[in-house]
């Protein structure tokens, strides 16, 4: 028996994936789960770990090495009522999976006027920072945002990525998971040199049993400010908000957990507050997803902003393996942006 | 420019400089035709081995060509599925009303009344006769050549004729190009454009009927042209790996638009042989023989509900007519090829088969050609009520937003205003778009 005053149970995101997939399995015998190595293996990354052995080779197994088919097959069981839920064992991979995500999983709906969907949620990890290289490392996201009919979320926390995966996972359209690994074990300040601090002394590592749901589209203050306003997903999340801690900024960093659908309110009320607005994400900028927040942020705020949007991204190279700290957007290039924006 | 090493070529030996093989077919236009060079195989000469044997005891089979119907209109040997004259008759038909309908669509698009169309002129054994060896319930995924299909499950010529004019009576809401159907009523995978995605989820759509213990098996059918897609190499290897209750069909129709099959492989191997490299079940058939298509279809069905796994069918047909209305194939290919084919046509070959049975008549053919033709013009003048392409008659404009996702999110509530706004500017009150 535990006393009323028990530590909160604290899990690290790898945990919460798991115990997300774990929970939605034991509710709906419908859901599988397949990927390279995710059976009795349990996933590179330790996240499907255990549930070949709970939930049968039926509903856990492992697959050849083809994304097109991993992805073209998951549509077929989702055709056939199933609600698969495929890993890509690093978004890099995902690409010979492409036109089963963006022509067939994304347009099922539509083409059949409802008669078959794709309610496939596909999990995979993705960013840099564990010295992958340019296969290893790379932030899609803005390809699949691109995509009508597909759903893209980043989980930034433990607590976040069980709810949004549950609620990924119940959902009925297809859902790009996207899994920051570099915060797989531990938030990352940007600070690469020092140790990794790990997920069980912050906040968010408080992970509830059983089932409960981030819902999709809705965004989140991480901090509340009136100096600037920050929107990130994923690692960068932490990122900035190491930055503004260490600067001692008064910033309202908002992790929009979802690109698609995007919190747009939330955006729009931050910004309006504070009148400036920094977008950070890791991958390359060029068309990144930044683009579109910027052109949204001035299509709701541009009477309230007293600066030009400010974009921090990572730079338009592939992922270099022994550059990678030189090509992160780190607290140097978050700061100097700050810096540039608080002073406007 | 680099200087070469010297003596580098010889280094490397005496051996002719490399050149580069592109295909070429036989013939172009205006050429005559002669495809002695196809081997015919002898109706009723080909093994049948039991459909649980192992997939390397169909091989040969890879290599030859399953015939039932010889020349003299008799049915020959192991592979004769002995259908009942009942069954005969609703398959020729079907073919008929396959013909008719091709004939009708086809004129109707040169009339205007919608954008395109395909037919299936020649081939239409190789979705008539397959869907009916199959439950009408096993689940089909087929490419865009397979309205035999349809027909043979019974699904209304209405709607199939209001989903290629678009109009309002359109199930999928005008969003699809002609002919790309969609019935899961009628266990009918909506199809796609583009080529091959259909097959790895025709094998995941097994794999789950696997997974749950069900009893339905999944057919799937694509060009010999696109089996050169990496789509149909996930989909072999899925279907080996698991060993899934699926039928993977390839219609060699030999023309993938203007690209004659050398350019997906044919000039090295049969397309039935990729089984053996998968180590799955193949056969080889004579794709306008209605009997030998019922036949393997019906074993490969039999062979994947007795869980010993997937069938590779190669139909070789010949594609009769233009790829679709926005083809022409003499700019490419002789005009002589269509009546040299060695393998005659599947209608005339079943009606020819039927007549020596004493179970039909040239005039009883020639009574349900009026009767089939009469059957689609009554369809198209009631699909015609519901409106033909670009005549105002189509789904609200709403509707253009709908199924994007299953709830409709902010940014596109917004463009769906604009696109009503837009409405009123373009076309005010009283005019149609």
């Amino acid at each position: 028996m535990s006393g009323p005053q028990a530590e909160p149970r604290r899990l690290n995101m790898i945990e919460a994936i798991n115990e997300a997939l774990s929970v939605t399995m034991e509710g709906d015998p419908d859901i599988v789960v397949l990927g390279e190595d995710v059976g009795y293996f349990g996933g590179v990354f330790r996240a499907t770990a255990g549930l070949q052995e709970k939930f049968g080779k039926n509903r856990v197994f492992d697959t050849p090495i083809n994304e097109c088919g991993i992805i073209g097959a998951a549509v077929g069981m989702g055709a056939y009522g199933l609600r698969p839920v495929p890993e890509i064992q690093f978004a890099d991979y995902i690409y010979p999976g492409m036109d089963q995500l963006i022509s067939e999983a994304a347009r099922l709906r539509y083409r059949s006027a409802g008669e078959f969907i794709a309610p496939i949620t596909v999990r995979s990890p993705f960013g840099g920072g564990i010295f992958g290289g340019q296969t290893h490392s790379q932030s899609p996201e803005a390809i699949f945002a691109h995509v009508s009919g597909l759903k893209t979320v980043i989980p930034s926390n433990p607590y976040d990525a069980k709810g949004l995966l549950i609620a990924a996972i119940e959902d009925n359209d297809p859902v790009i998971f996207f899994e920051p690994k570099r915060i797989y074990n531990g938030p990352f300040t940007g600070y690469y040199d020092k140790p990794v601090e790990p997920w069980k002394k912050h906040d968010d590592s408080v992970v509830p049993d059983g089932h409960y749901r981030v819902e999709l589209g809705t965004a989140r203050n991480v901090t509340e400010g009136d100096e600037l306003t920050v929107l990130a997903y994923g690692t960068m999340v932490h990122v900035a908000k190491a930055v503004c801690e260490e600067k001692g900024i008064n910033a309202e960093i908002v992790d929009l957990r979802t690109i698609v659908p995007l919190d747009i309110k939330v955006i729009e009320k931050s910004v309006k507050k504070t009148g400036k607005c920094l977008i950070v994400h890791e991958a390359t900028r060029t068309s990144g997803f930044g683009a579109e927040l910027s052109a949204l942020v001035q299509e709701h705020c541009f009477y309230h902003l007293e600066a030009p949007v400010a974009r921090v991204t990572g730079f338009d190279t592939p992922y270099p393996h022994s550059l990678e700290w030189a090509y992160f957007p780190g607290p140097v290039r978050i700061g100097e942006a700050i810096d540039k924006l608080l002073s406007e | 420019m680099g200087k070469s090493p010297v003596n580098a070529d010889e280094a490397r030996g005496n051996k002719p400089k490399l050149s580069l093989h592109v295909p070429e077919p036989h013939y172009r236009p205006g050429d005559a035709v002669d495809f002695s060079h196809v081997e015919i195989t002898k109706a009723g000469d080909q093994a049948r081995p039991d459909e649980t044997c192992d997939a390397k005891d169909t091989h040969p089979l890879c290599l030859d060509l399953i015939r039932v119907l010889g020349d003299d209109d008799k049915a020959h040997g192991p592979w004769n599925p002995r259908l009942s004259p009942d069954t005969l008759r609703t398959m020729l038909h079907n073919f008929a009303l396959v013909r008719a309908f091709d004939e009708r669509m086809h004129r109707g698009q040169r009339q205007g009344k919608t954008s395109f169309y395909m037919k299936c002129t020649g081939e239409e054994a190789t979705s008539v006769s397959a869907a009916m060896a199959l439950a009408s319930d096993d689940m089909v995924f087929p490419s865009y050549r397979q309205q035999g299909i349809l027909i043979a499950r019974g699904y209304p010529l209405v709607e199939m004729i209001n989903q290629i004019y678009s109009n309002k009576g359109d199930k999928l809401k005008g969003r699809q190009l002609p002919i790309m159907y969609s019935s899961r009523e009628h266990s009918f995978f909506t199809i796609s454009g583009n080529l091959a995605t259909q097959t790895p989820q025709a094998v995941g759509w097994a794999m789950a009927s696997a997974i749950k213990g069900d009893s339905r098996i999944a057919a799937t059918w694509i060009g010999e042209g696109s089996s050169a897609e990496g789509d149909f190499h996930s989909a072999c290897t899925f279907a080996a790996v698991y060993n899934a209750p699926v039928i993977l069909n390839v219609v060699n129709n030999q023309w993938a638009i203007s690209s004659f099959s050398g350019f997906a492989g044919a000039e090295r191997t049969s397309f039935a042989a990729r089984a053996m490299g998968y180590g799955i079940a193949g056969l080889r058939v004579d794709g306008n023989d209605a009997l030998a298509v019922f036949a393997a279809q019906q074993w490969a069905a039999n062979r994947a509900r007795s869980n010993a796994g997937p069938t590779l069918i190669e139909y070789f047909t010949y594609r009769a007519e233009g790829h679709s209305t926005s083809d022409d194939p003499s700019a490419y290919r002789s005009a002589h090829e269509r009546e040299e084919w060695p393998l005659g046509d599947p209608v005339t070959r079943l009606k020819k088969h039927l007549i020596d049975l004493g179970e039909w008549s040239e005039e009883q053919h020639a009574a349900m050609d009026l009767a089939c033709a009469d059957e689609v013009k009554a369809a198209t003048k009631e699909a015609e009520k519901n409106g033909i392409l670009g005549h105002g008659l189509h789904h609200p404009f709403s509707t253009m937003f709908e199924d994007v996702f299953e709830e409709l999110p902010w940014h596109l509530k917004e463009q769906s205003e604009q696109a009503i706004r837009e409405r009123e500017i373009k076309w005010p009150e009283g005019k149609k778009p």
